[in-house]
């Protein structure tokens, strides 16, 4: 895996945002530094949702992060409607920030404790209530719709502070504080992780109410590969700052081409199913990212790996006959097109 | 810690086919300012050595209250502890369990980072019980923490016992806190929810780890989990909870085949699934849990049952037994009283409780 490449980005009047060649570097120690994201690139179209899928510290938060530069990507670029974000500086970038929204793993901790769901949802909207574009637009019932859409009673519920929730309720209201400045974009970092399958089941039902209703475009990320499953269009796959596959959801899943994909399938322990895959064995602890191994940066775990795996870095490869799959790898499971 | 002494432990029992652990009616209550807190509500079950007994249920449905309370964890003068629990034949409610631990039960927690002391090298961490339970001086102590290492598979063991948590990963703490929990090669050892904060392939490392450990020491276990996935491939029985109650009660092969209880068949339909395609909507279970310091009268689950009647919002369904499946229901699923029920409910479009019951039959 672990390849670069840019193949695989498409040209549609349609995309939304194009990140390409994204580089995140973070210093440690002394000359030393973190390679979280290496060039990586993808695009996500208009009204689709990527899923960004892989272990922790596979650098899937920080290229989420990086979209909206936080921190501004080391390289790279991140194009939002043609404009790159990361030549933008001071009130030009503030500007563009209600544009994409963010919703965090631990709802109770994302939430100030001291004030009331009311304000909380209405903050974005008091930052920006001065400013032309934003003027005018929003009232208190625009607030109370949100509220009220993400299923919540806005009379009652809008007077009471978030330690008065489940952390299921909590999640709902992180839900309309990110969608009340309509922003295009929102990015899900592990928005159920932190909760009950009974209750993550009703937030993945609301986001996917709200991406209808509200026009979103969505970047999901998340360690569960089912859930990345039931919620992307396309999805992702990451290991150590390295792309591994990218492509249709329904494709990947039941043809994985990566070697690294085909061992996170079939780790999943499923309550319904056996999965077709053989079982590959995962070998090994995650290399660090301070020194990363040579060429694909999965050798050292891929049962698969050759002398090339080691010196040459992969480019991303598209598989024959099939319209959205890329995968990056020197011996795919899959037959792939030549380059 | 330090007032354990080696010579309090309990002798093993000598009836080699008599059950590890024999729970009969185990209840624990918690005064609370409001009323009884009944967390764990009436559960009985059996487990043998070598066995694993898989606890699933949702958050507040008193799986770990009741693995914590066997284990004589939960210490405090508003708990209610009655019932019996045989433990290898000797009575336990009631008596101090701490003479146990380490050597007899042992347990696994959740969050590896919390559990374990970040400011004491892992070497000492391990050493510990094997110089309290086991009495070893520091040298053997080390060595066999050397071992212990080696067993769970950490590599370079003798360099990581001079590392503090913090160096380690989150899988490699876990098999830290796992090789801490077998030192003193305990009969029975609770793992609650052990991989949840995990990734998926240091689960099943972790999960295959604890498998192989408790077939070579023959050794009983809970896995107290809320992941149906991992129930399902690893555990021999099941036990279902909510709200404090047993809800369904059967070796695991035979739940899955033919699941009785409406809540295990909520919970089952309620998680995503590989093997449907993108965009599936899912089947969420509306409300939330029960209060259980007053819940309702009848049955726990009623309020966000779809199949709910009139009898189940009145009166407590008691578990009753089909050969070695026991469930908690008056319309069980897969029965003919079952499907009549789903059809009142979605002929007058909600259930004796007021649930709103759609035409395909779905809540929530």
């Amino acid at each position: 895996m672990a390849g670069s490449g840019t193949a695989h980005l498409r040209d549609d009047p349609n995309i939304l945002l194009r990140v390409e060649n994204l580089v995140v570097e973070f210093p440690a120690g002394r000359k030393g530094k973190v390679h979280a994201v290496s060039d990586v690139s993808f695009d996500v179209k208009e009204g689709e949702t990527l899923g960004l899928v892989g272990e922790s510290g596979c650098g899937k938060s920080t290229t989420a992060k990086a979209v909206i530069q936080i921190p501004t990507p080391t390289s790279g670029h991140v194009y939002y409607n043609g404009t790159d974000l990361a030549a933008l500086r001071g009130e030009d970038m503030r500007r563009m920030r209600p544009e994409v929204q963010m919703i965090f793993q631990d709802p109770i901790s994302s939430l100030n404790p001291r004030r009331k769901v009311r304000d909380i949802v209405s903050e974005g909207v008091r930052v920006w209530g001065s400013s032309k574009a934003a003027a005018g637009s929003f009232t208190q019932d625009r607030i109370n719709e949100l509220i009220e859409a993400v299923g919540l009673d806005p009379v009652a519920a809008g007077e009471r502070r978030p330690h008065e929730f489940s952390g299921g309720q909590c999640q709902r209201i992180s839900v309309a504080r990110a969608l009340v400045l309509d922003p295009k974009i929102v990015i899900c970092d592990e928005p159920v992780s932190a909760l009950d399958v009974s209750v993550q089941a009703q937030i993945l039902n609301l986001l996917e109410d709200m991406k209808q209703r509200y026009g979103l475009t969505l970047l999901f990320i998340s360690h569960d590969l089912s859930v990345v499953k039931n919620v992307s269009d396309r999805v992702m796959v990451m290991y150590l700052g390295k792309m591994c596959e990218i492509g249709d959801g329904d494709h990947i899943y039941e043809r994985p081409a990566h070697p690294y994909t085909r061992a996170l399938l079939s780790a999943v322990p499923d309550a319904s199913v056996e999965i077709e895959v053989d079982d590959e064995v995962l070998a090994g602890e995650l290399p660090s990212p301070i020194n990363p191994p040579s060429g694909c940066r999965f050798h050292t775990r891929c049962s698969s790996a050759q002398e090339v795996c080691r010196t040459t870095e992969p480019q991303v490869r598209q598989l024959v006959g099939v319209e959205d799959h890329w995968v990056a790898c020197h011996f795919p499971h899959e037959t792939v097109v030549e380059i | 810690m330090s007032e354990i002494t080696v010579e309090a432990v309990p002798e093993r029992g000598a009836d080699p086919n008599a059950a590890l652990l024999d729970v009969k009616d185990y209840r624990v209550g918690f005064k609370t300012e409001h009323g009884l807190a009944r967390a764990v509500d009436g559960v009985t079950f059996r487990l043998d050595k070598g066995k694993t007994l898989g606890i699933v249920g949702e958050s507040g449905s008193g799986k770990s209250v009741l693995n914590r309370s066997i284990m004589g964890l939960v210490v405090s003068s508003n708990q209610i502890e009655e019932g019996s629990i045989h433990f290898d034949g000797t009575e336990i409610v009631g008596t101090d369990r701490q003479p146990f631990w380490g050597k007899r039960m042992s347990m696994i927690f959740q969050d590896p980072m919390t559990s374990l002391n970040p400011v004491m090298k892992v070497g000492r961490q391990i050493g510990e019980p094997l110089k309290l339970h086991l009495g070893m001086d520091k040298k053997r102590a080390r060595a066999r923490a050397t071992e212990l290492l080696t067993q769970v598979g950490i590599p370079e063991p003798g360099r990581r016992l001079d590392q503090y948590p913090h160096e380690l990963s989150g899988g490699m703490r876990q098999r830290v806190m796992i090789a801490i929990a077998l030192a003193g090669e305990p009969d029975f050892l609770v793992a609650d929810e052990p991989t949840t904060a995990l990734d998926v392939t240091v689960q099943k490392y972790i999960l295959d780890l604890l498998n192989e450990l408790q077939r070579d020491r023959h050794m009983a276990m809970t896995l107290i989990t809320h992941d149906l996935g991992v129930a399902r491939g690893r555990t021999d029985d099941l036990l279902v909870m909510y709200g404090g109650r047993v809800m369904e009660q059967a070796p695991t092969d035979v739940l899955f085949s033919a699941m009785r209880h409406p809540y295990s068949e909520a919970l089952l339909e309620s998680i995503p699934t590989l093997d449907h395609p993108k965009h599936t909507r899912l089947n969420p279970i509306p409300g939330a849990p029960p209060d259980i310091v007053a819940p309702p009268p009848g049955c726990r689950f009623a309020p966000r049952c779809r199949y709910a009647q009139e009898r189940c919002a009145t009166e407590l369904p008691e578990l009753e037994s089909d050969g070695n499946h026991h469930y908690a229901c008056f319309f069980p699923v897969g029965t003919d009283a079952n499907a009549e029920a789903l059809d009142r409910n979605i002929e007058r479009g909600h259930t004796a409780v007021g649930l709103p019951v759609s035409k395909e039959g779905r809540v929530g």
